[in-house]
């Protein structure tokens, strides 16, 4: 708690809310934020008068954006079988959490290279922070750092693709149900997935439990990298846990709602939808050695030893970067 | 090797007398002979070409009759899984559908000649829920049974086929499970959706991914399937997917996002103000995405559908008057970005289909032409042709359309 309104004050409070304010509006994936701020593009789309020759930088977004909507008046894009909608991920669902990636959260990547640039890789990460937030800061890490800026592919409960509008949109992203079977096939199929073993558990454990790694599931996501000869990737995420320091937990309600915990932060729900706002802690994101699984043999999957130990091997590494990745940040909120 | 005798069910509608014309042409074939309980409009009777005609109701044992009479050695059940528009057609349904290929198993079991036999099912018997896998092969089954509807139906049938192999192992059993069917042609319950109104509804918060096929790809598979060789189940689909939305706006009509709770109140309306009802149970149907896995159907049975998904969509989509045509928004598109000076994007479409204006009016009366064709789609025809059944129970006709199978009446008399 005491640490919580130290950095609450000087750094983000201006900083964030003009860009947070003008991005989910306008769709322009092509103008930088450096763009005028005075100048919303998408808001008034018809005004006469400033009628230029030259293109500048606001126009070209503004084109971009028109040529975005008509794409979706026209019904004029693709998905992919699991409902993977690129042109609404880069134009729509990534530019908002781009600016909460700089910004807010100053996210620092480490191991970058780890990743490869084509061909399928299992990414295994923590999880915390009350909502998934680490799980989208992840993909937009990869998204717009990567060099070959890889889309993720990560895995979720169920639970997420039954809500209305989120389930929509998080197929949309290129998420999918977790389950050996997408995974599999998408693994198979050369791309990046992420998944977080941790689950419920992890994101929704008690803030004086951060970064202890909870029980990583019965070792599917082991199953799925051996059955197609993919490296595992540990991912450490550091700065997720103090974004929503859960505190305490209404099991009745979250029952009531059929939630696996109804989270009570300092802010939320005291100050109501404020407390959504995340708190901005310093994060990093460390992608670590990938531990190559094709050396197997053929039934390897089905043997649960082989399972336990490799499933074992990864939660060691994430729990041992996490500790060191926690003593480089120092302070959890200045960094 | 003689020729194969095949009996198709269900010529009155589209893919069962597309079928049977493309069969009587097939070189391996000897004879066709479409069986329904009803008699063929004109433009179903010129599809089937060269097959003969049986008016005969697969629930009624006289089935067994014909194949015996003609020899058949391929039963294809074609009218299986078909599904129903409106709940007052359902029961109808289900009786057709479930009952109809129990007895035409019975028929089959009997008889000394058939070989093969290729029932369709469809990709309902996967279900489709948010705790199911994205693609499903055909290995796997629905992780919630659907308690009723067509999914419910198909796994019942295929239950009795899989009961029927086992009493029969000499039998190759082909049982082709298809996603959505649609086309410029055909009429079912989704092609009336789409064609409803300008606005079509959907269910708010869902946007589920569907998967088509194209009619000519679904009557080819089925062909291919009674003259091939393959056994088993397998996925009959059209490449890729393609989201509710995005097809609606493909469609250049509007989506009208409505929460699941109000879509009765809204059909109730929309038909009270005879603004064409839609049936709230295929909009609810339509917010949980299914797609199939195809490799089977790639690479064991050996048929590549020449629709995806999409083109099947956009061929259609054709036949509907867009609300919005494509070339309006670019038009909009340009005028705004002219008003403020912005240079707007060439349009380079990501897939063919800006050309919807073409011929649409044309295409539109020829498609309400092609409406009467499909029985199936329309519960009041369904219903009608029920009650002639009912009629006719006690002395089935048997119109033998080449005269050759007309000797089965007489016999049926004489008992």
């Amino acid at each position: 708690m005491a640490n919580t309104d130290i950095p609450l004050g000087p750094t983000p409070k201006g900083a964030p809310a003009a860009p947070l304010a003008d991005t989910p509006g306008t769709v322009s994936q092509i103008s930088p934020p450096v763009a005028e701020p005075e100048e919303p593009p998408a808001a008034q789309p018809a005004r006469p008068g400033t009628a230029l020759p030259a293109e500048t930088g606001w126009k070209r977004g503004l084109a971009g954006s028109l040529a975005f909507v008509r794409r979706r008046m026209t019904g004029d894009y693709q998905v992919d079988d699991f409902g993977y909608d690129p042109d609404f991920t880069d134009h729509v669902f990534v530019p908002p959490l781009k600016v909460l990636y700089e910004k807010w959260f100053r996210i620092e990547t480490l191991g970058m290279e780890n990743i490869p640039d084509t061909g399928g890789a299992l990414l295994v990460a923590n999880h915390s922070g009350t909502v998934a937030v680490d799980a989208l800061m992840t993909a937009v890490a990869l998204r717009e750092h990567h060099p070959a800026k890889r889309p993720l592919r990560m895995l979720g409960a169920d639970l997420v693709f039954q809500t209305p509008f989120l389930g929509s949109v998080a197929r949309k992203a290129g998420n999918t149900l977790a389950c050996n079977p997408d995974a599999e096939r998408l693994l198979a199929s050369g791309q990046l997935v992420a998944v977080f073993p941790e689950g419920f558990k992890g994101v929704g454990k008690p803030y004086s439990q951060r970064y202890k790694l909870q029980r990583f599931g019965r070792g599917g996501f082991v199953t799925a990298a051996v059955k197609t000869g993919v490296p595992i990737i540990p991912v450490s995420i550091v700065g997720a846990e103090e974004i929503y320091p859960l505190i305490g937990n209404i099991k009745p309600l979250a029952r009531a709602l059929g939630f696996p915990y109804f989270p009570v932060t300092p802010t939320f729900p005291l100050l109501g939808p404020l407390g959504a706002i995340p708190l901005p802690s310093k994060w990093i994101i460390e992608f670590g050695e990938p531990i190559p699984t094709d050396e197997y043999a053929e039934n390897a999957a089905d043997d649960p030893m082989v399972v336990f130990n490799l499933t074992d091997r990864v939660r060691e590494t994430i729990q041992q970067t996490l500790y060191r990745l926690l003593l480089r940040r120092g302070h959890p909120f200045l960094g | 090797m003689a020729g194969l005798i095949i009996l198709v069910t269900g010529v009155t509608r589209f893919i069962g007398s597309c079928l049977a014309g493309r069969l009587a042409e097939h070189p391996g074939v000897d004879r066709v002979i479409g069986v329904d309980a009803a008699l063929p409009e004109p433009a179903a009777r010129a599809r089937m070409g060269g097959a003969d005609f049986a008016r005969v109701d697969i629930r009624n044992p006289l089935v067994a009759r014909v194949i015996e009479a003609a020899g058949v050695d391929t039963v294809v059940h074609a009218s299986a899984s078909s599904t129903p528009v409106s709940t007052a057609a359902r029961t109808m349904a289900k009786e057709m559908n479930v009952l109809g290929t129990m007895q035409l198993l019975a028929a089959c079991q009997r008889s000394e000649s058939v070989r093969n036999l290729i029932v369709r099912s469809t990709g309902a018997v996967y279900g489709a829920s948010s705790r199911d896998p994205a693609i499903f092969t055909e290995e796997m089954s629905a992780r919630s049974v659907p308690s009723s509807g067509p999914g419910r139906d198909a796994i019942d049938i295929e239950a009795y086929v899989r009961g029927f192999g086992r009493r029969r192992p000499d039998v190759r059993i082909a049982v082709p499970r298809f996603a959505d069917i649609i086309g410029p042609t055909l009429v079912t319950p989704l092609t009336r959706y789409f064609a409803l109104s300008p606005f079509v509804p959907m269910v708010l918060g869902r946007d589920a991914r569907l998967q088509l096929v194209h009619e000519s790809d679904a009557v080819g598979v089925m062909e291919h399937l009674a003259v091939g060789d393959f056994s088993g189940t397998v996925n009959v689909a059209g490449d890729g997917a393609i989201t509710l939305a995005q097809a609606i706006h493909r469609a250049g009509r509007v989506p009208l996002a409505v929460p699941a709770i109000a879509l009765d109140g809204l059909s109730r309306t929309m038909r009270t103000l005879r603004m064409g009802g839609f049936s709230p149970g295929q909009v609810r149907l339509l917010s949980a995405g299914r797609v199939l896995d195809t490799t089977r159907l790639r690479e064991r049975a050996d048929y590549t559908p020449r629709f995806t998904t999409i083109e099947a969509f956009d061929d259609f989509a054709r036949t509907l008057r867009p609300a919005i045509p494509a070339a309006t928004v670019r038009q909009v598109e340009v005028r705004i970005a002219e008003a403020v000076g912005a240079r707007p994007l060439p349009d380079v479409p990501a897939m063919a289909g800006s050309g919807q204006l073409l011929g649409g009016s044309a295409r539109v009366i020829d498609a309400l032409e092609d409406q009467p064709v499909d029985p199936l789609a329309d519960p009041i025809a369904a219903d009608e042709l029920g009650v002639i059944d009912d009629q006719r129970i006690g002395r089935p006709r048997l119109v033998g359309i080449t005269g050759d199978a007309a000797g089965t009446p007489r016999r049926r008399r004489s008992r």
